[in-house]
């Protein structure tokens, strides 16, 4: 524990228990496919795929049946070999329905990949490059599903010097990125040099937490002598993989307030990512499969499961051992991650994690929300430095636009902290996501 | 059996959430706060526990009043009425007449806490609002201070104790002397508190005296040992800031010092100041009481400085020797103030792009490749 004390952090943050250590352990596994599939076109941050494919239509697994519709969208593939039953509206996580490719799987089909083509990559332009990542349909492997292809473009005005490689995984219960930079350090090192080659980065810096020393050691490993990429071993903070806070913990550069980080010389993106950049560009793949852990008191058989995409909650937790009377189901890591609406939603491109709480966890989450007594823990823990006490009582008061203007709500990233450790249980983060929507409609 | 569809849950992020809840954080203030009422009683006996229980009883009761007037919910649970009560009955001397202190209770609860909307939206610290007006409306009763460990306090009660609503309270002193005489302590005559002494006869005793309070003749203090070791329970359970009350210690400090090393006949040398009058109380436990307090990390330390300052200014300048609660309530109207000024800098705010890194604007950015 007190090792940890020597590597960098960033000032503030939370430590929440960690709750990996079951599925830490645990190397990934296939999930069966699921007779049905569901490919929502929007699972990404952007415009919406257009469907290539009518009801009725035979699909090969892998083969493209949506594609971008623009710059700012990516294409999606399929996942299964099967059959398509329809496009049709479907509930999604968040609640309100969306167009869907609804496929119905052969079992009995080999599910062999065959579209795949070859390329060059070290021969390629970066233009093709970013070209061929689009093509992939790769977005961001947590949070809002950023498309990478737009990520690793650089506006022709800056330079970046340096690329930022995620290894954090602050958010408790989740060890895709563990057993990733584990199991698979190959793919994500030739992710990275493909990425280096797109952004013109000449280093690359992998940001790994200091409780998985396993991994910093097999990624040292498969370095070698490479001097242009090395490993920064952080503390275990949570939020230590916000970009942001990662990048100045690494670089000590810190990118100004509503900006990006190539504007210090920076791309920032997370290994998962990589790792299936590294996968899937020389062989010309589509993004059809994930890894995301499976754990929380609620199933039986916790673990990393390699999951096709589309395949409906209800099947990826049956398969885990569900007990069917849990309350809470969270898509992606407990801080940050979205509930589900229902266990008929697909699991979509940026989802890392399905956890389930039961009634247990439930009741000691349930304490009464009293007035702030201004402890000032809130602000202790806010890994930004904003006030969120004062935005909290701003907040009740509904002067929204006095909390952008003033006390920076619009650099407030919604990691959970202030929340989390708030003795009043104040739902602060959900009031700021309120107002922040409030200001973009006013906006309008 | 038949598949029962779990009812699934919607809220937001986040879904995990560790803090003890505001009650468990006052409760635990109370625990911290039990030892010092034990001691206290033991100093000055049935008088003491007779006035706490009627001040705790009034707080109690007028905070149960106001919230039902106002129409919140079981106000009691949150046990911050309770601290209130024992923090005012500890400033209080042993021999205050009850009804007054009724009066202190009553006040501490309408005007400390209720007209601002109730535990959180309080500017002051009610229990030192509470002080403040009998302070102004009994300025004779309040400075009435009996010697601790008479050998009669368990028996018998202090006259002043009893005196009847609106009647001015038998002098205590007669009481006192008989009691002296009987038990043949001369010592214990002197009725005036270690700070009093100080600042009318120029007698500043034994720093040790002062940490212990186990002797007679040190009335009106409490023993600074006992307040810090209650105060660490507290910062050890994470259910204090620390940062608080060493701001107000180290303002005080700083601001003795000079003036003592200027004229030590004059003035009260800087560990006599931190461990008289209610100094370590009111930095430990009344200053930082997180309401009245600013949040942000400058904020809190110019607080504490300021109030660490004017204590001493007080006791040193003005007519008074106590100067802590005054300090205090000045603290807390200034919270607001010194917070607006202190906010934090935030992450990227004044910062610029790495012009280094920066090209010459060759092409125009896309707009598409805004994001985020
Ligand atoms: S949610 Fe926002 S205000 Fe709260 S700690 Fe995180 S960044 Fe700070
Ligand atoms: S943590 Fe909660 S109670 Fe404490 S200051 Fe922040 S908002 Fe107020």
């Amino acid at each position: 524990m007190f090792t940890s004390l020597w590597h960098r952090t960033f000032s503030h943050g939370v430590h929440p228990p960690e709750e990996k250590a079951t599925t830490a352990a645990l190397p990934i596994r296939r999930m069966p496919f699921s007779p049905r599939i569901v490919v929502p076109l929007s699972q990404h941050f952007g415009a919406a795929a257009k469907a290539l494919v009518h009801k009725g239509q035979e699909l090969v697994r892998g083969e493209p049946i949506a594609a971008a519709d623009g710059f700012m969208s990516v294409p999606m593939h399929a996942p299964v070999t099967g059959i398509v039953e329809g496009v049709e509206l479907t509930p999604s996580a968040r609640g309100p329905k969306t167009e869907a490719i609804i496929i119905r799987s052969h079992l009995a089909a080999s599910q062999q990949v065959m579209y795949e083509g070859d390329l060059d990559w070290q021969q390629a332009t970066p233009e093709e490059l970013i070209w061929q990542i689009q093509q992939s349909g790769m977005v961001g492997l947590g949070g809002a599903g950023f498309p990478s292809h737009v990520k690793l473009k650089i506006p022709a005005e800056y330079t970046v010097d340096t690329l930022v490689v995620n290894g954090c995984e602050c958010e408790p219960y989740l060890t895709t990125d563990h057993r990733l930079m584990l199991e698979r350090s190959d793919d994500l090192l030739l992710g990275i040099r493909i990425a280096m080659r797109i952004s013109g980065a000449k280093r690359a810096i992998i940001g790994v937490e200091d409780n998985k020393m396993d991994a910093v050691a097999a990624l040292r490993q498969t370095i070698g002598n490479d001097k242009t990429i090395s490993v920064g071993v952080v503390r275990s903070k949570y939020p230590q993989g916000a970009e942001k806070l990662l990048l100045k913990v690494l670089t000590g550069r810190e990118v100004p307030s509503g900006g990006f980080p190539f504007q210090v010389g920076v791309v920032v993106n997370n290994v998962a990512t990589l790792a299936l950049i590294g996968n899937l560009l020389p062989r010309r793949r589509g993004l059809i499969e994930r890894i995301i852990t499976i754990a929380g008191p609620g199933v039986k058989k916790p673990g990393n499961y390699l999951i096709p995409l589309g395949t409906p909650i209800r099947f990826a937790l049956e398969h885990a051992g569900y007990f069917g009377d849990a309350s809470r189901l969270i898509l992606g890591g407990p801080m940050m991650g979205n509930t589900a609406a229902s266990l008929d939603v697909p699991i979509t491109k940026p989802v890392s994690a399905l956890l389930v709480f039961d009634k247990a966890a439930k009741a000691s989450e349930a304490q009464p929300i009293s007035p702030c007594i201004y402890c000032g823990r809130c602000l202790d823990a806010c890994p930004v430095h904003l006030n969120p006490a004062h935005l909290g009582r701003l907040a009740a008061k509904r002067q929204y636009a006095t909390m952008a203007n003033e006390f920076h709500l619009n650099d407030c990233f919604e990691c959970g902290s202030c929340s989390y450790v708030c003795p009043a249980n104040i739902p602060l983060v959900q009031y700021f996501r309120i107002a922040k929507s409030i200001n973009r409609e006013r906006a309008r | 059996m038949k598949k029962v569809q779990p009812l699934v849950e919607i809220r937001t992020s986040p879904h995990i959430h560790h803090s003890h809840s505001v009650p468990q954080i006052m409760l635990n203030v109370v625990y911290a706060l039990l030892p010092l009422v034990l001691f206290w009683v033991f100093q000055y006996g049935i008088s003491a526990l007779l006035l706490l229980l009627v001040v705790v009883g009034t707080t109690l009761l007028s905070e149960r009043f106001f919230a039902r007037m106002a129409g919140r919910q079981s106000p009691l649970n949150d046990h911050s009425a309770l601290i209130t009560g024992i923090l005012l009955a500890l400033t209080l001397p042993p021999g205050f007449p009850l009804w007054m202190g009724a009066i202190a209770a009553f006040v501490a609860i309408a005007l400390g806490k209720a007209i601002f909307g109730g535990l959180g939206y309080n500017l002051f610290n009610p229990a030192l609002v509470g002080r403040a007006f009998v302070q102004a409306a009994f300025p004779v009763a309040i400075t009435s201070w009996t010697p601790a460990y008479l050998p009669g306090r368990f028996l018998e009660f202090i006259p002043s104790t009893l005196a009847l609503p609106l009647m001015r309270p038998a002098d205590s002193s007669t009481w006192i002397a008989e009691l002296g005489q009987r038990s043949e302590i001369t010592d214990a005559l002197t009725s005036a508190t270690p700070l009093a002494a100080w600042k009318f006869a120029g007698d500043s005793g034994d720093h040790w005296q002062l940490l212990l309070s186990l002797t007679s003749g040190a009335s009106g203090q409490m023993p600074g040992l006992l307040i810090i070791f209650c105060a660490l329970y507290l910062i050890a359970r994470n259910m204090m800031n620390w940062r608080i009350p060493v701001a107000v210690l180290g303002g005080a400090f700083i601001t003795a010092l000079p003036l003592y090393l200027y004229d030590s006949s004059r003035f009260a040398d800087p560990l006599f100041v931190l461990l008289t009058g209610g100094l370590l109380l009111g930095a430990l436990f009344m200053a930082s009481d997180m309401v009245g307090s600013p949040v942000t990390p400058r904020g809190i330390l110019i607080y504490g400085l300021v109030i660490g300052f004017v204590t001493v200014i007080i006791r040193s300048f003005g007519a008074l020797p106590e100067g802590v609660m005054y300090a205090i309530l000045l603290g807390n109207a200034l919270a607001p103030l010194i917070e607006s000024v202190t906010q934090p800098r935030v992450y990227g705010v004044g910062v610029t792009t790495l012009s280094a890194l920066k090209k010459p604007p060759a092409t125009a950015t896309t707009p598409e490749q805004r994001h985020e």
